[in-house]
């Protein structure tokens, strides 16, 4: 697993924008100080309303209800303070040990349905990393959608890393192949390479995403060493299933959660944390190429409440 | 998972005593499950408010029609007010002088560009000339992007330098429309949040020197509550003229549709279904009442059914369609009943849990093939067609001898049955892909 720095600064800000009416509708709630049915069907549309779902939300009230009842909870502001606790418990996953290894390339598959974010992600990934001092090579695995090489190409060299491509139409696991090679020549600390989007329910485009994987662990058995899904902060309900659809075709480590400079909260996460146990890995906060966080989960449920 | 709205308002309504007038009581209990259903659907939770306000208000004291069970008749009132909200579809305005400016604006990733290249191809099908405009400078490669789509569908695109302010290369591309003759000019701008001051200003600009015919906000179908919330800003800083919902070919329900529509009263003209530039089609409030709802096109179906026939007919055809020992008589009945509501697959499309199937049977059985198919059937001996375990490699001959098709038909007809036979099994034990509701009105 990566272990950078947290740049706790940059993800408030990007948070703290966000939050503001999420913010002030539950604080009026909490202001009313007592624990009554209005405070708890209000809690019940705040959650709803950022997305959490029906399921996980009426799970965490019934829990909570249960607690504030056997705690003699009486204050607004304790169950607020549950349900920062609840919320972080969730977040709080194990990270998968799989794939944890020194070889270089580390392989980065990014994966996602159309629009979510993927190409701009790796732009600000690869910043990210060659901040760190590492060597990037990235791989133009959309070769469907128009222009999606030339606009990698773009964040290739913005960052000043190299981009293998092959031309529109090629097949995305000879690229990745060609791309591996390649990074492996220039001894590259990592690969990370670019998926067409695809929505989850397309089997045919499902199964390319695992013959792309297939075709990377014939380079090196242990790759890719990382997939990420990225998930666009405004989806709602639909973004558990894209988890877990994309997590059977090919095994994921993480998520990055884009968007988050919008006003949406990206509760679909908790659901995603709760029955795939995928962790958050980072944020999108912008399209700039700094507009890139790791993830805080502290720092996440408190720009919820901030 | 959670049941199918249908199965858990039946629930609510065995506690009740089931026919007569709904009474306040029996209203709210369904309706909290509607709600539920609408909130899992995406539907933002203040629409939901109004929109289950409504229902209660026509629902309370209705009549339940003899044909329809209690939970059937809430259904229906929903869906009739879902409905009524998605309101009408509409296409494009294009009434008045050439050329005609269309605005395509929405969040980042929504499908502007694509929807774009669709709405070009398909303008020109119409006899239009339709000029694409690439007026987003910001993301990279949108200009080559919009070129690319333009190369693939032989429309010109209209492009400048992206140090060119976006205002600037509409308003000038809107006056090479007038003079090279082009009748419709498409603005693809760049993604933008709505809560972007600078931004929206930009859009606002852009109007004031196009003066658009129409402003179209393009809205991903898998977004989540905060579709109000950018719909709002879109209509209020720019005003829009209609919707396009694109990324409809997934399995998110929709919900986003209307929520945005309820809140900016503007009409749904198309819906994105594909990658492709000819994946745009009109909008049925109907089928997407349904999809929202979470119940395929279950109503049509009904609907369809009562049409051709009769409400008995109809659950005794269902029942044994869904029965494992679904045998050739079953199927022969079944290809008489489902001839006349059309088109197998199609049929089988509108039932959700079963559109998967559907895509996997063979294309349309054709009226041709429906005869073959009945003679091959009529051929065999009762024995045969009550247990067509029974029918091996002689009997078969026979039977293709008697029917004057070939073995190999036979054979195709024997693992096409088996096949259907397989997929009631599924459905029946609740195997397949999504749910399956069951079919109201016919008492599954
Ligand atoms: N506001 C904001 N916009 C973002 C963010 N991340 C990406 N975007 C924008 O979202 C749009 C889609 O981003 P892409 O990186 O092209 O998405 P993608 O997943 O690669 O898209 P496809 O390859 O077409 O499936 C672009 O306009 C990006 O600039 C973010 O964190 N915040
Ligand atoms: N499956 C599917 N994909 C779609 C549809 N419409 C657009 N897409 C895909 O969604 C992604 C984003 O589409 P774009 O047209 O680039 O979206 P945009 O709104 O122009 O994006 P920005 O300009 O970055 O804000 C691309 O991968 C498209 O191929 C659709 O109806 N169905
Ligand atoms: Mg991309
Ligand atoms: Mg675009």
């Amino acid at each position: 697993m990566f272990n950078f720095l947290k740049r706790k600064e940059q993800v408030k800000e990007g948070l703290t924008k966000t939050r503001t009416s999420f913010l002030t509708k539950l604080t009026s709630l909490v202001a009313k100080n007592d624990v009554n049915e209005e405070f708890w069907s209000g809690l019940e549309e705040t959650l709803i309303g950022a997305d959490v779902g029906v399921e996980t939300t009426m799970a965490l009230v019934d829990k909570l209800r249960g607690r504030a009842d056997k705690e003699r909870v009486r204050q607004a502001a304790q169950v607020q303070e549950m349900l920062k606790e609840e919320l972080l418990a969730i977040l709080r996953i194990q990270n998968s040990d799989f794939g944890i290894s020194n070889v270089t390339p580390q392989v980065i598959l990014v994966v996602g349905v159309n629009g979510s974010g993927k190409t701009t992600s790796i732009g600000k990934l690869t910043k990210y990393l060659k901040a760190q001092d590492k060597k990037v090579t990235l791989a133009a695995g959309d070769t469907f959608r128009a222009a999606a090489i030339d606009q990698l190409k773009i964040w290739g060299q913005r960052v000043g890393v190299d981009v293998v491509a092959h031309q529109p139409g090629a097949d995305p696991g000879a690229v990745a192949y060609d791309a591996w090679q390649a990074a492996n020549a220039r001894h590259a600390d990592y690969l990370i390479v670019d998926t067409a989007g695809r929505l989850q329910t397309k089997i045919n485009l499902m199964k390319e995403l695992e013959k792309i994987g297939r075709v990377i662990k014939k380079c090196d058995a242990t790759a890719p060493h990382e997939t990420l899904l990225v998930l666009d902060a405004v989806t709602g309900q639909n973004g558990l299933q894209q988890a877990r659809e994309f997590k059977k075709a090919t095994p994921l480590t993480g998520l990055i959660l884009t968007k988050l400079d919008g006003t949406a909260k990206g509760g679909i996460v908790f659901a995603i944390a709760k029955e795939l146990q995928v962790p958050i890995q980072y944020i999108g906060t912008g399209e700039g190429i700094d507009d890139f966080a790791e993830f805080d989960a502290q720092d996440f449920v408190d720009g919820l409440f901030a | 998972m959670f049941d199918t709205l249908t199965d858990k308002l039946n629930a609510v309504f065995k506690k009740l005593s089931g026919k007569g007038k709904l009474s306040e009581a029996d209203v709210d209990a369904a309706l909290r499950e509607v709600r539920l259903a609408l909130l899992e659907a995406d539907v933002n939770f203040k629409v939901v408010k109004d929109l289950l306000a409504r229902v209660r208000v026509r629902a309370v004291g209705e009549e339940v029609m003899r044909s329809l069970s209690p939970a059937q008749t809430v259904i229906k009132i929903v869906n009739d007010e879902l409905i009524a909200t998605l309101g009408e579809p509409a296409k494009i305005d294009l009434s008045g002088e050439p050329p005609h400016v269309v605005m395509l604006i929405g969040l980042q990733g929504a499908g502007k560009t694509t929807a774009a290249a669709k709405l070009a191809l398909q303008l020109r099908k119409h006899q239009q000339k339709p000029l694409l405009v690439a007026a987003d400078t910001r993301r990279p490669a949108a200009i080559q992007q919009l070129q690319t789509l333009g190369k693939q569908i032989d429309i010109p695109v209209h492009s400048e330098p992206n140090t060119v302010p976006p205002p600037t290369i509409c308003a000038n591309a809107v006056k090479r429309a007038s003079d090279g003759a082009y009748s419709v000019v498409l603005l693809d701008t760049a993604g933008r949040l709505h809560i972007d001051d600078d931004l929206m200003r930009e859009l606002e600009e852009v109007k004031q020197k196009t003066h658009p015919q129409e402003v179209l906000l393009v809205v991903d179908a898998m977004t989540g509550q905060e579709a109000v919330r950018v719909a709002d800003e879109f209509h209020k800083r720019v005003g829009l003229t209609g919707l396009i919902l694109t990324k409809v070919d997934g399995d998110a329900r929709g919900g986003a549709a209307l929520s945005v529509r309820s809140v900016t009263g503007v009409p749904i003209k198309y819906l994105g279904t594909g990658e492709k530039t000819d994946a745009l089609e009109p909008f049925f409030p109907d089928r997407l009442a349904s999809r929202i709802l979470g119940m395929g096109d279950v109503l049509t179906l009904i609907e369809k059914a009562q049409e051709t026939i009769n409400q008995e007919q109809a659950q005794k055809a269902a029942e044994k369609l869904l029965k494992a020992q679904f045998n050739f008589e079953d199927f022969l009945e079944q290809l008489q009943a489902i001839k006349k509501m059309g088109p197998l697959s199609q049929l089988l499309g509108m039932v959700p849990g079963l559109n998967q199937i559907s895509k996997e049977l063979p294309a349309d059985v054709t009226d041709q093939q429906m005869k073959r198919i009945e003679a091959i059937i009529n051929s065999m001996t009762r024995q045969e067609r009550q247990f067509p375990e029974v029918l091996n490699g002689s009997r078969r001959k026979r039977i293709a001898l008697g029917s004057g098709t070939s073995v190999q038909e036979v054979n195709q007809l024997m693992s096409q049955f088996k096949q259907m036979q397989r997929m009631m099994q599924q459905i029946k034990s609740g195997k397949t892909r999504g749910m399956f509701p069951g079919i109201p009105g016919l008492g599954i």
